[in-house]
């Protein structure tokens, strides 16, 4: 099962829809520059009709694995159910159609909730601020850490340069630093998967910008010396960084500026259940405790003018005293924020929290379904996920990506491969708490058949998948061949 | 509510197969001091009052499916063909993940090698990636990719103040920690050929808008040439609608093409989710940021796709990738490819002419009025300046109370030298005679 390119359905002539002639007097093309009229031939794009796009469109999502179609326990992602009320109202009208530059008081309506928001998202994480600017997860985190090398700078105190990370951090941690102009410091793990404290303290100096971490961590394991780990950083004047990829585990459960925490970036399209869109839009909020409030992106929402019984408060724009400056254009991705506050308010704290619980009593379910017949690297009671290793001694041959394969001909999405880093052949999985108890004791039973499969025939794992559209993909071929546009080359490109 | 599945005799044959008495026990590790806070956050509402609620929100907004909308500035107001909403609500499509998997992911991975091939052939260059956060972000990432191309030789970074003022505002938050000297910009009313003197062997990028933030359009082949001269790379900022008329920017010498996808078939909603696009020539792929489709086949040779060049990025280089990015805006560049599709080589080009024709009638109208002049030393796409005889603050006002329209951009804001300067777009949603009222209602106003 393949589709062509939509190109290969093109035939000249045909169009997709009816769009106005124009309807004025004409203008002159000749008022442009010379030569700056487009020669409609090199606008190769193709022509088809409507019908022809819908079918296409119709036959590419067929291809698809998605969490309409099937479980996704796919770990650090939180494939949560993503509720059809957020789609509906982000796309209301008066959402959808304002305009971004229009006056702030034509648009109170979309201030007060980024106003509430914000409001809420420093509830729950314990904060002094939040910005809704940042476009995804890593986007959050270069603000913070912009935000904390601002802190040290404003402070006279240009020494610190060095940012410590768990190796058992996600890669958009360092790569976040370094785009920041700062330096990684790895810091190893102990044997139950906490940051090795000696480590730290070791690392602790006049030189640290903060530590960045992820807590539960991507082994979806609570920092046991948390408290500690806190304090040997600030003692060392320091800042805390926390990456909230896995805050679906954490929601009412601990508030991380209780903990110490000095900024974090929530995941809306994780935690907030706005949708992946097969690779984002997503959104990363970033909350930070009082010492970093003023050096937020600009601008946040603000009252401006408070309400009273009969009036509501008047909201603006204003820009923190000492903003690092804009990450992005406009407000930040005004259609997730709609969609998270539509999750919050259909919630509630309590629906918040029996998430969180649901989340890691899930997780706790499988973990104990299949330990047995997988290795578990790091033995605990854990959060929202775990990871297991996707390799036997006595099966040599199978790889946890075999595993992976395999589980398509299941019509499962595969578990997060290879990371993190510090356990070989990782199968990172998260179920999250919207799947039923039917769902994950078939998921155990598919991956207690292919631990049998693995030992049994494993060349039925070295073969898989076997029922999607493709077999396994020559990677190698892709990155030597590097074929990235399926047009031929323009004429004056060399 | 929630969309917990759970009976209690779910929960209670799961907890007794875990061996715990409650989920309480699972937080046992989480420090007692801070554990299980009461969160002050308003109670939970059915999903009839919700919607109730969001509808009332939303309905306090003006919004152009109200008013007639003449503001632009970076956000345009373009008709969204059914069909782009219809392919994007698939489930399918909106509730996947990043394709890491290609075997069950070739929608996606098919979808946006389509993307990046129609980018291509938009803007004239060789390679697009699968996208960036929005144009301003995409900008900076240029910005990024031209330093490391240079080995952090050459820190200048040479600016049009006629790019975005957003855009030049998160290029400076993006790179301060590199030390970058970026020039151009400090003086706002430079032109391109004002820059020429500025570039130098220390110049790793030149940055030019097409059209600019003031609509206008100017040939790129002289700062091409005079950016390469001093062995620099150009960067052009491009309006993706405009592209359908103009010249596309890799003809003229651009080195990258990036630029605000959302006129391409994605709702204005309040400045996102939006759509970054970034192409450049294939002898800077491996330089790139962003993720990367590429062709090829599997292991009986059919045709398939995956991601490529992986060994750029974070999950594999970490501190060394060329960006952080990880998560960018896949269904945007979905919507987009749908919207090209549709619309097609004739379809893109009439959009572009019709703005391009209605625009200017409004100039002409607007030109015509005593009190307004209409800046027209530079030719124009679909955006154009007034000088207003009234600040443009009050004048936008007035246009939106009395008149149902809303008003252009308020130059002063970011130009000193034009302030009670109004910047006016007009796409294919402006009809004649909502640019007639528009001319009217101001004719109007300078009365008052
Ligand atoms: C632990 C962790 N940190 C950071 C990120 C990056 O987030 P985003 O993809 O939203 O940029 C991810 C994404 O998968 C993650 O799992």
């Amino acid at each position: 099962m393949t589709e062509p390119l939509i190109y290969d359905y093109s035939s000249p002539g045909r169009a997709g829809i009816t769009m106005p002639q124009p309807d004025v007097p004409l203008a002159s093309f000749a008022d442009l520059p010379n030569g700056l009229v487009r020669d409609p031939q090199t606008l190769d794009l193709p022509e088809v009709s409507q019908l022809d796009v819908v079918r296409h469109f119709t036959h590419l999502s067929a291809l698809n694995h998605s969490i309409d179609k099937g479980f996704y326990p796919l770990g650090s992602c939180t494939m949560k159910y993503n509720p059809r009320i957020n789609e509906e109202t982000a796309r209301l009208p008066g959402f959808a159609f304002s305009h971004p530059m229009q006056d702030p008081l034509t648009a109170q309506g979309n201030l007060a909730l980024m106003y509430q928001l914000q409001e809420w998202l420093k509830e729950i994480g314990g904060f002094a601020a939040v910005t809704l600017q940042p476009a995804a997860g890593a986007h959050g985190e270069f603000t913070g850490i912009l935000m904390m090398r601002a802190y040290h700078l404003d402070r006279g105190d240009a020494a610190r340069k060095k940012i410590l990370i768990p190796n058992s951090a996600h890669g958009t941690n360092p790569a976040s630093t370094t785009m920041s102009g700062l330096e990684v410091v790895e810091l190893p793990s102990d044997s139950r998967g906490n940051i090795d404290l000696e480590a730290l303290r070791q690392a602790c100096g006049p030189d640290v910008v903060g530590l960045m971490i992820t807590n539960p961590n991507t082994l979806g394991l609570f920092e046991e010396h948390i408290e500690d780990v806190v304090k040997l950083v600030h003692g060392c004047g320091g800042l805390i960084y926390g990456d909230g990829a896995n805050m679906n585990a954490m929601v009412g459960i601990a508030r991380p500026g209780d903990l110490g925490f000095d900024v974090l970036h929530y995941n809306l399209h994780k935690t907030f259940s706005t949708p992946h869109g097969g690779g984002g839009p997503g959104s990363g909020p970033v909350g930070v405790s009082e010492r970093l409030a003023d050096f937020l992106p600009a601008p946040l929402v603000a009252i401006v003018e408070d309400g009273d019984d009969d009036e509501p408060p008047l909201y603006g724009f204003i820009t923190p005293k000492k903003t690092i400056g804009r990450m992005k254009a406009f407000h930040g991705q005004f259609g997730m924020h709609v969609r998270a506050y539509t999750y919050m308010r259909v919630h509630g704290a309590e629906g918040l929290r029996e998430n969180s619980e649901v989340a890691v009593l899930n997780a706790n379910y499988l973990l104990a379904k299949l330990k047995g017949a997988y290795y578990l690297p790091y033995d605990r009671v854990c959060k929202h996920e775990f990871v297991l290793e996707g390799h036997w001694a006595d099966a040599p041959d199978v790889h946890a990506l075999d595993i992976s394969k395999r589980l398509m001909d299941y019509g499962i999405h595969p578990p997060t491969n290879y990371f993190p880093l510090i356990v070989k052949e990782a199968l990172m999985i998260e179920p999250t708490e919207t799947e039923s108890k039917e769902t994950l004791d078939q998921f155990a039973e598919v991956m207690l058949t292919i631990a049998k499969e693995a030992h049994e025939s494993p060349q039925v794992l070295k073969t898989a998948p076997h029922v999607t559209p493709v077999a396994r993909l020559d990677e190698v071929r892709a990155a030597k061949e590097l074929v990235l546009c399926c047009r031929p080359l323009p004429e004056w490109a060399e | 509510m929630s969309y917990i599945p759970h009976t209690d005799a779910d929960r209670k044959a799961m907890l007794a197969a875990i061996g715990v008495k409650s989920t309480d026990e699972f937080f046992a590790d989480v420090p007692a001091s801070v554990r299980f806070p009461d969160l002050d956050l308003p109670g939970p509402l059915s999903e009839p009052e919700t919607m109730r609620e969001l509808q009332e929100l939303a309905g306090s907004n003006a919004h152009t499916g109200e008013f007639s909308c003449f503001l632009g500035a970076g956000a345009y107001n373009h008709f969204v063909p059914s069909i782009v909403n219809q392919m994007i609500m698939r489930g399918e499509f909106f509730t996947a993940y990043t394709p890491y998997q290609p075997e069950v992911s070739q929608g996606t991975l098919q979808a946006i090698y389509e993307y990046q091939s129609m980018i291509c052939a938009l803007t004239g260059m060789e390679a697009s990636n699968a996208s960036h956060y929005d144009g301003a972000t995409s900008l900076a990432e240029a910005a990024v990719m031209a330093i490391n191309h240079f080995r952090l030789k050459r820190k200048k970074i040479i600016l049009s103040p006629l790019v975005h003022p957003h855009y030049r505002a998160v290029l400076r938050t993006y790179t301060q920690g590199m030390g970058l000297n970026i020039v151009g910009d400090d003086q706002l009313d430079l032109t391109l050929s004002d820059l020429v003197p500025l570039m130098d062997t220390d110049t790793a990028m030149v940055v030019a808008p097409y059209p600019d933030f003031l609509g206008g359009v100017e040939d790129l082949k002289p700062i091409a040439d005079a950016a390469h001269g001093v062995g620099a790379l150009l960067c052009v900022v491009a309006n993706p609608v405009a592209l359908g008329l103009l010249t596309p920017p890799g003809a003229l010498g651009a080195d990258m093409v990036v630029g605000e996808g959302q006129p391409l078939g994605i709702p204005i909603s309040f400045g996102g989710p939006y759509l970054g696009f970034f192409a450049t020539k294939k002898e800077y792929v491996r330089k790139m940021a962003g993720r990367l489709v590429g062709e090829t086949v599997d292991a009986s040779g059919k045709k398939g796709y995956v991601l490529t060049l992986a060994t750029r990025e974070q999950h594999i280089r970490r501190e060394k990738a060329t960006s952080n990015i990880c998560t960018n805006q896949g269904l945007m560049a979905i919507a987009a490819t749908v919207y090209l599709s549709t619309l097609g080589r004739n379809g893109l080009r009439q959009v572009a002419e019709v703005c391009y024709h209605r625009a200017h009638y409004a100039a002409d109208r607007i030109g015509e009025l005593s009190g307004y002049t209409v800046l027209r030393d530079r030719p124009f796409f679909h955006e154009f300046v007034v000088r207003c005889p009234r600040p443009v603050a009050d004048i936008n006002a007035e246009l939106l109370d009395e008149y149902g329209i809303i008003g252009g951009y308020d130059l002063g804001q970011d130009y000193a030298h034009l302030d009670q300067h109004m910047l006016l777009a007009v796409t294919e949603m402006n009809m004649p005679d909502d640019i007639d009222d528009l001319a009217n209602a101001l004719e109007e106003i300078a009365k008052q």
